[in-house]
């Protein structure tokens, strides 16, 4: 950045300051501590200066926003065109009630849904399965057939808004239930915006909703990239999440090279499977997490973004420059925040917040205070909404594209992620890509050694959590928290008898049967599914008839 | 010398979120506990054999999904039924505080929620585990 007589002023200068007023400093009074590091635990230096940064070049690595490589947004004006989407993470009980709580969002001027299953439907079961047994409406909504489905969207413009759905296992069933429901209200699938989560690798790494084996459920992650680039162009048909790899005790670069990884995993299995990269490669998606440490965060997107862009073109030969965009959602970190103390966790979230709009989010969940407890109430979740909106309207960060570009210390930290992110991308590459380096136990391994440091920096003290491990209060049991109704699962018992008495059940058979054909050939199957839904067969039915062909995937238990 | 103190820790239900387990899992095992883990997805079927055939004093689990008024006690019952009664069960994860009573009245022994210490949960296993 600095030809070479200035920098040798600038280190000559940077020199004289440490011995005079550096030194001088010390010695009258030293600095809190030995060392100061990040929330991933990575040594910051007590000053950055253009000597950190004299490297990087600004064209090639900084740029412009909406240009390769994409460091600074992938869009020329960022939030001052358009802010990110508020798309509140929501879903309990029954389908009625999730649905109540969405046109609530809309209300409140939320901009996007965002439909959290229950468990029972996340792993392809029906309420009336016994694995569902008391887990029906607990962690998100029921669904077992479209007749759910249709009252989840009851009332809501599908043509209007767009919907993210964290469905992974089951994704294609889901979304094809979505474009049921939708052709339902008039609204043809080319019309459709939203995202499924559809990250299996991470299910396996981190979050643990898989059915089937890796190579089947590759197959359906491609089967739906397929359909999609041909019946649902607007959909984002994966979202690849490094969110559940930070909750599980990753670092920032843990997070940014294990989701990278994760990624091209799925640029290889379509091009494997005959796909051209710029057909799919512009409708994958990201998810990251936001985590306290402010600028390591803002940092980790700007690698992020650099990163992908840079593997796209150099590995995979993209074309299309909207293959090579880094487009992601932002989730506030769950496990930031304290059971203690939990209004505190309202000033977390807003950090994180500013986090993910500086690293230049495409949308945003913001976590509600009380859920270290339980699902957010209504209130809490106003108030979680309403920082977003507080930050986009008040803050000022919107005003100009990538604010903290430029500064010393966040260039150094973006490229120092950016390289530590290669690094553990090579590594995955030399045990045979992420599906293996999984089955190895590799990925898993990392992440609960850097789990269990933290922990034990926790308890130690040498990380502090204020309410948790200092400034502690003695408190009460909190009042007022969300309860799942306890009767959802026998509600929903009660409903799928009933559908199976209305449906069609000869239908239902047979294209059960179709499907099951496909299943044991190479066919796209999201046709099949398709028509299975629509003659209202049932989630787990449909999820059965794979489990049937593909088998189910082992985990490796690994501590 | 005494033999160490053998520990199944658990995850039961279709819950995925195991990083607790398994920091209690490695911090015991740094305690000098045998640890015996499960993974994910057990039943309380599964469990309980487990704890049996592994032969454990103790039976953690962990929970964060909602459904552990109906998973922990069913595990106890089933201990009860199988004469394993002496087999101690402490449970963790995101437990309301509402809910505590029942679950120790219906013989959990203790409940850690989240913030709590593996120092604790050591301690308190050594000193409550009847040998």
């Amino acid at each position: 950045m600095f030809d070479n007589e200035k920098f040798k002023q600038l280190k000559e200068a940077r020199r004289n300051w440490e011995e005079k007023d550096l030194n001088k400093s010390l010695s009258r009074s030293p600095e809190r501590k030995e060392e100061f590091k990040t929330g991933s635990g990575d040594k910051v230096e007590r000053l950055y200066t253009p000597e950190d940064i004299n490297d990087l070049d600004f064209m090639d690595e900084i740029g412009f926003p909406g240009q390769y490589p994409y460091t600074r947004g992938y869009q020329p004006t960022m939030f001052r065109g358009r802010l990110w989407t508020m798309r509140m993470y929501a879903g309990f009980s029954t389908a009625e009630e999730s649905n109540k709580r969405y046109k609530f969002l809309v209300d409140q001027g939320s901009t996007g849904l965002s439909v959290a299953f229950d468990l029972p439907t996340q792993i392809g079961y029906d309420s009336d399965h016994p694995l569902a047994e008391g887990e029906v409406g607990k962690v998100g909504v029921a669904i077992d057939s479209l007749a759910d489905m249709e009252i989840l969207f009851d009332g809501i413009d599908l043509e209007k808004v767009s919907t993210s759905m964290t469905i992974n296992s089951p994704a294609s069933v889901l979304l094809a239930m979505y474009i049921a429901v939708a052709d339902k209200k008039g609204v043809s699938p080319e019309k459709l915006r939203g995202t499924i989560q559809n990250d299996i690798l991470k299910e396996y790494i981190a979050r643990g909703t898989y059915i089937y084996p890796t190579e089947e459920s590759m197959r359906l992650i491609t089967d739906i990239f397929e359909y999609c680039s041909k019946n649902v162009p607007q959909w984002n048909t994966i979202s690849i999440s490094g969110y559940h790899i930070r909750e599980a005790g990753s670092t920032a670069a843990q997070e940014v090279g294990f989701t990278l990884a994760d990624g091209i995993a799925y640029v290889e299995a379509a091009i494997k499977a005959g796909l051209d990269v710029d057909s799919f490669a512009p409708r994958l998606s990201f998810f990251f997490n936001a985590h306290n440490d402010l600028l390591e965060e803002v940092a980790k997107y700007r690698a992020a973004r650099r990163l992908w862009a840079k593997i796209m073109k150099e590995r995979f030969g993209a074309k299309k420059p909207q293959s090579m965009m880094l487009k992601f959602h932002t989730q506030t970190g769950g496990s930031t925040l304290t059971a203690q103390q939990p209004d505190n966790n309202i000033v977390r979230v807003a950090i994180q917040t500013l986090a993910a709009v500086l690293g230049g989010t495409q949308s945003l969940h913001t976590n509600s205070k009380d859920e270290a407890l339980a699902l957010p109430t209504e209130d809490s979740v106003r108030i979680a909404l309403r920082t977003q909106q507080i930050v986009a309207h008040e803050s000022g960060v919107t005003n100009t594209v990538d604010p903290l570009a430029g500064s010393y210390y966040v260039e150094a930290k973006t490229k120092e992620i950016e390289d530590k992110a290669m690094e553990y991308i090579t590594k995955i590459d030399e045990l045979g890509g992420a599906p293996r380096a999984i089955d190895a136990g590799y990925i898993q391994k990392e992440i609960t050694d850097a789990a269990y440091k933290y922990q034990m920096d926790v308890e130690k003290g040498d990380v502090v959590v204020v309410g948790m491990n200092k400034f502690k209060v003695a408190e009460k049991a909190p009042q007022g928290l969300l309860k799942v109704d306890p009767m959802v699962g026998e509600m929903q018992k009660k409903k799928l008898v009933e559908l199976k008495e209305k449906r069609d059940n000869e239908a239902v058979s047979e294209k059960l049967i179709a499907l099951k054909k496909a299943c044991e050939g190479t066919e796209n199957l999201m046709p099949y599914i398709v028509e299975a839904v629509r003659e209202y067969a049932t989630l787990g039915e449909i999820c059965d008839v794979m489990r049937e062909v593909f088998g189910e995937y082992e985990q490796s238990v690994m501590l | 010398m005494d033999k160490p103190i053998r520990v199944l820790v658990a995850k039961p239900g279709l819950d995925g979120h195991d990083r607790g387990a398994k920091m209690i899992a490695r911090a015991l095992r740094d305690a000098g506990m045998e640890v015996i883990y499960t993974g994910l997805r057990q039943t309380p079927e599964q469990i309980v054999a487990a704890a049996i055939q592994e032969d454990v004093d103790i039976i953690g689990m962990s929970i964060l999904s909602g459904a552990h008024n109906h998973l922990f006690p069913k595990v106890i019952g089933l201990l009860k039924e199988q004469d394993a009664e002496d087999i101690m069960v402490i449970a963790g994860g995101v437990i309301p505080e509402d809910d505590i009573p029942a679950l120790k009245e219906a013989g959990v022994a203790a409940i850690f929620t989240p913030g709590a210490l593996t120092t604790e949960i050591v301690q308190f296993i050594r000193d409550n585990v009847k040998r």
